[in-house]
């Protein structure tokens, strides 16, 4: 909990002056400012400025680097193993620049962070003809252990065995795990030394407890959280900032804010590396400066832009492994926009449109992953403005804040996709997937892989007979998830025990109270083959079909049977017992440093890798064919709309999948209405039904034409995808080559 | 689950195992009706985000018809009024926040008026906005108190000529204006839905003519211009049947554009 302090010297409350004084004064509490200080926003979106001739400028400059890169895959890499101080200033165009710092010393220039794992490093550095260090490599294989090799050394057989049959896959264990975010709006607010001095006496509080485990643990954690504090500090003046005090400006609070986070990225490289809530909390500062005049809105537009250009050139060396897993490069920046208070007042702001105005400023980006917390309660021009950006740029996110706010406060963020937390008070340790249809053929057939053959899980009997009797399979597939959620848990502690151990997130770590909540957070793939499947057990005839060995490779169905995604409770109950269950059998079995078991229904593009590592399954899939991403209807077999198809995942019940539920819905901009005006109004529709009712996450895809030819060959990665004109509907995935060439021609020329 | 399923297919004979009795029993007392199938989500089928429901059955042959397979009415699945409500109220909530209602398109509507009046009766109680789409050839077979649960009447005006008229769909033009001058009467809303093909409905004083006609009823809240186009063809060519218009494109933006204006400097609203 927050600790007071002790009250302030003048001079360190100066830059304070304008701001209504609070608790937060007292106590590090960044939601109390926002609360007693911002200005709620309820207009539309006319009072934005374009992008500034110097903001083009820079942007021009990246974008020559950009196609370097893409060319390369990688433009350069820093043999310096990473650290918040071991890479010099850089710079992207050094006197323009209004916000600055870089993870290296050159934009692009990737790092290596070996204490995640120093096979993942060496791999990546050969596939993009790099030489490592010989005295990197020395300290890393002979000295100085890693994550990786320590949680090598604890996994069990069993869970080795999962890793490579597919069942348990993506596991944070040799790279960084991500989705922490620091409260880095603690840095311009309270100023470093503020938050050094708290963590001290956070540390001097354990004194007098006696040194256990845990105890000891917290006390070296807390000396790294020191440490990583004064590194900051050194950081930024090498920049030339002092940042020990709060900012006094909105500049500056954008510097300094960037600076912590910018410490996190120089030192993590987690799978997620998530930004918070920002936009509202700059708001402040913002407006402190226009009331005061000293800031003009184009300025700080400008501000706001350069600050994006900085978060979308946040860049990992990864393999190309990695990179296919996840369709591309994603760092997961993060960015949690609008919800409502507590109070009842809409956290929008004038700096929340600045944000989304970035997409225009700049031109659409997947980072940074800006996400509007959604609720029909926001401001009508709030979210019109969102509907339309997301219409314009594909580049929004979706997600409940009814949902959240009730769950977590209204101070939270999205981490990575769909994980919400409470900043600076809550952390996650992420945990990937499970394949959850594997989990359903491991049950028919007794433990055995489907693809593979070998014995996987503990032996038992499979299936007998020749047609698939529900009862019986439900029965297998209960133990079958029982054993699967125990190798998970397994696996998660020792991952999570040697990621503390040997890649500590020490500053994302210090801008996070003492003892945070901390979440578990579980994951499941192939949830609607899992329905499907069961539901072809449950309503039609499955027969299986054995090869020699006795091995169920195949199924053979005859009859109708419901489909996930058709709002039909007769399958989709089948899909919210599968959420349920499992996650009721992964609270059975104990976490490290007690963490609260949560999962998510999320793929990301990782549906595609699953689906390719298994068999086929009762509901008529073929082996290898893609899984629908998250919680999304089978592509192809929710066949009546968007409504239909959203009502049957909003079912799946939020308190067993309480790391978020994602749907990905795509649509032809033709199909949100006949003109601009219609499709907005009907976006911002369909977002208050979804929202209004229990639905969680939302990410609307708006396709052009090249994404339409795109999902002639990957039908996967466009679910639900209709092509509507008035009085008539076509499923495009499902027509034939020749008939989607038509469309595509007639979609986009003309008939639109 | 409602019986009737996915529009994105083609039906054929999905009701011609029904005695013909049955048929006729269930198109007098409306108990049961053949729906082609019904979708949910739509933005382009009245006003808001809708649940739409294809009737099959219709009496026209209009050339460019994109669902011919609605025509016949067996190739439609039978379905209890009872059953079409049970879906529909699983939808009640959604499509009021959204805005949005039940539309009843077609196929001709009309050809099942007992069940069509049995369905809008039952949405309207559920306080769902409702619409249908249709020709307005059997728009007598509806009493005034029937429309009256009727929110909206999306009428398709083919073109203005009758003797383009009937050959374009089969059937001439009037009852169609008839009964879109007792719509007027009633002060009924209504939008009107023009189909531009090129070559076919494009002549500008015949759009002119429709524009003053529509102008003149004083209910027209919207005109839309439909811009013809092709994905409906590989449904002619998988029932077997002649299309006529192989060789039409759809027209451009700025055809589109075109009769949009001469709806609007008849005083309509048109897009």
């Amino acid at each position: 909990m927050a600790a007071n302090v002790k009250e302030r010297a003048p001079d360190a409350t100066a830059p304070w002056e304008g701001f209504r004084p609070g608790i937060w004064h007292k106590e590090v509490n960044v939601r109390d400012f926002i609360q007693q200080n911002y200005t709620p926003y309820d207009g539309d979106a006319s009072f934005l400025a374009p992008a500034t001739a110097r903001t083009q400028g820079i942007w021009k400059k990246l974008n020559e680097l950009f196609v370097e890169e893409r060319k390369k895959s990688v433009l350069d890499v820093s043999p310096i193993p990473a650290s918040i101080t071991a890479h010099a200033p850089g710079y992207i165009d050094r006197d323009n620049e209004i916000i600055v710092g870089l993870q290296t010393d050159a934009p692009l220039k990737r790092a290596i962070m070996p204490n995640g794992g120093f096979r993942l490093v060496a791999t990546a550095l050969k596939t993009y003809g790099y030489t490592p260090d010989p005295n990197v490599v020395e300290t890393f294989t002979k000295y100085r252990k890693t994550h990786n090799d320590a949680v090598f050394d604890a996994y069990t057989a069993d869970v080795r065995r999962c890793r490579s049959s597919h069942i348990l896959t993506g596991l944070p264990d040799a790279y960084g795990r991500g989705r922490i975010i620091g409260d880095y709006r603690r840095v311009p607010l309270y100023g470093v030394n503020r938050l050094i001095e708290r963590k001290q006496e956070e540390k001097s509080a354990l004194d007098d407890s006696p040194s256990t485990d845990a105890i000891i643990r917290d006390r070296e954690e807390l000396a790294e959280q020191i440490r990583a504090l004064k590194e900051l500090l050194q950081m930024a003046a090498s920049y030339g900032f002092d940042i020990s005090l709060p900012a006094r400006s909105a500049r500056d609070a954008v510097q300094w804010l960037y600076f912590g986070y910018l410490a996190g990225v120089k030192e993590q490289n987690g799978a997620a590396m998530s930004l918070g809530r920002v936009s509202t909390f700059l708001d402040v500062y913002f407006e402190r400066d226009l009331r005061g005049g000293v800031l003009t809105e184009s300025q700080a537009q400008e501000i706001v832009d350069d600050f994006v250009i900085k978060l979308r050139i946040v860049r990992f060396l990864r393999t190309p492994e990695y990179d296919n897993l996840f369709a591309g490069d994603p760092t997961w920046v993060t960015e949690s926009i609008g919800g409502m208070g507590d109070d009842g007042r809409s956290l929008v702001t004038k700096s929340s449109f600045r944000m989304l105005q970035t997409l225009y400023n700049l031109g659409p980006a997947p980072e940074p992953n800006l996400t509007i917390w959604y609720t029909p309660q926001l401001p009508l021009g709030f979210r019109n403005f969102s509907a339309k950006v997301a219409i314009d740029t594909s580049a929004l996110q979706f997600e409940s804040d009814e949902i959240m706010r009730r769950s977590w406060g209204d101070d939270g963020a999205i981490a990575c996709c769909v994980s919400p937390m409470l900043l600076g008070k809550q952390m996650q340790f992420f945990g990937a997937r499970s394949n959850m249809a594997k989990c359903l053929l491991y049950a028919i057939n007794g433990g055995r892989d489907e693809v593979s053959g070998e014995q996987i899980g503990p032996t038992c009997a499979p299936v007998q007979g020749d047609v698939l009797d529900f009862d019986d399979v439900l029965a297998r597939f209960e133990k079958s998830m029982d054993w699967l959620a125990g190798v998970y848990v397994n696996a998660m502690n020792i991952i999570h025990y040697m990621h503390d151990k040997y890649a500590y997130e020490r500053v994302e770590m210090a801008l996070h109270d003492y003892a945070p909540l901390r979440t578990m957070a579980f994951g499941m793939a192939g949830l609607s083959v899992v329905a499907d499947s069961l539901s072809a057990i449950k309503h039609a005839k499955v027969r299986v079909v054995r090869d020699a060995t006795g091995l169920v490779t195949d199924y053979k169905t005859d009859g109708e049977f419901p489909k996930f995604g058709n709002n039909d409770n007769q399958v989709d109950q089948l899909a919210t017992w599968a959420v349920s269950t499992f996650m009721s059998k992964l609270r059975k079995y104990p976490t490290y440093r007690n963490a609260v078991h949560t999962q998510s229904i999320l793929t990301i593009t990782s549906n595609v890798v699953y689906g390719k590592a298994t068999g086929n399954t009762p509901d008529g899939r073929r082996l290898g064919e893609p899984f629908a991403p998250g919680a999304n209807p089978m592509h192809g077999r929710d066949t009546h709309g968007i409504h239909a198809s959203a009502a049957s995942v909003a079912k799946i019940p939020y308190r067993d999948a309480q790391d978020g539920i994602s749907l990905t819905v795509s649509l032809v901009p033709g199909g949100l209405g006949r003109v601009a005006e219609d499709r907005i109004t009907n976006l911002t529709s369909i977002l208050d039904g979804y929202f209004s009712s229990t639905g969680f996450h939302m990410n609307v895809n708006v396709l052009n034409r090249e994404m339409l030819v795109d999902a002639m060959d990957h039908p996967e990665n466009y679910p639900n995808l209709t092509i509507r004109v008035s009085g008539y509907a076509v499923n495009f995935i499902r027509l034939t080559r020749e008939q989607q060439t038509d469309v595509i021609n007639r979609t986009f020329h003309g008939s639109a | 689950m409602l019986e009737a399923k996915s529009p994105f297919e083609l039906r054929v004979n999905l009701g011609k195992d029904l005695p013909e009795t049955a048929v006729k029993d269930a198109l007098a007392s409306g108990d049961m009706g053949f729906l082609h199938s019904f979708t949910t989500g739509s933005t382009v089928d009245g006003p808001g985000v809708r649940v739409v429901a294809w009737t099959t059955g219709c009496g026209w042959r209009c050339q460019y018809c994109h669902n011919p397979d609605t025509w016949t009415m067996r190739n439609g699945i039978p379905v209890s009024v009872a059953k079409a409500v049970e879906e529909l109220r699983k939808y009640r909530r959604g499509l009021q926040t959204m805005a949005g209602g039940l539309t009843i398109s077609g196929g001709d509507p009309l050809m099942q008026d007992r069940f069509v009046v049995k369905l809008l009766a039952a949405a309207r109680a559920m306080q769902v906005h409702t619409c249908i789409e249709t020709n307005g050839y059997f728009g007598e077979k509806l009493s005034d108190a029937e429309l009256a649960t009727i929110d909206l009447v999306m009428l398709g005006i083919k073109t203005w000529d009758d003797e383009r008229h009937t050959k374009l769909t089969g059937r001439p033009v009037e009852r169609t204006l008839a009964f879109a001058r007792r719509l007027s009467a009633l002060r009924k809303p209504m939008w009107v839905r023009f189909v531009l093909v090129p070559g076919l409905t494009d002549d500008p004083e015949d759009i002119a003519n429709i524009a003053k006609f529509a102008a003149g009823l004083g209910n027209v809240e919207r005109v839309e211009v439909l811009p013809f186009h092709q994905m409906g063809r590989f449904k002619w060519e998988q029932l077997g049947m002649r299309y006529a218009l192989d060789a039409v494109e759809a027209p451009s933006p700025e055809a589109v554009e075109r009769a949009c204006e001469i709806f609007r400097s008849a005083g309509l609203k048109a897009l």
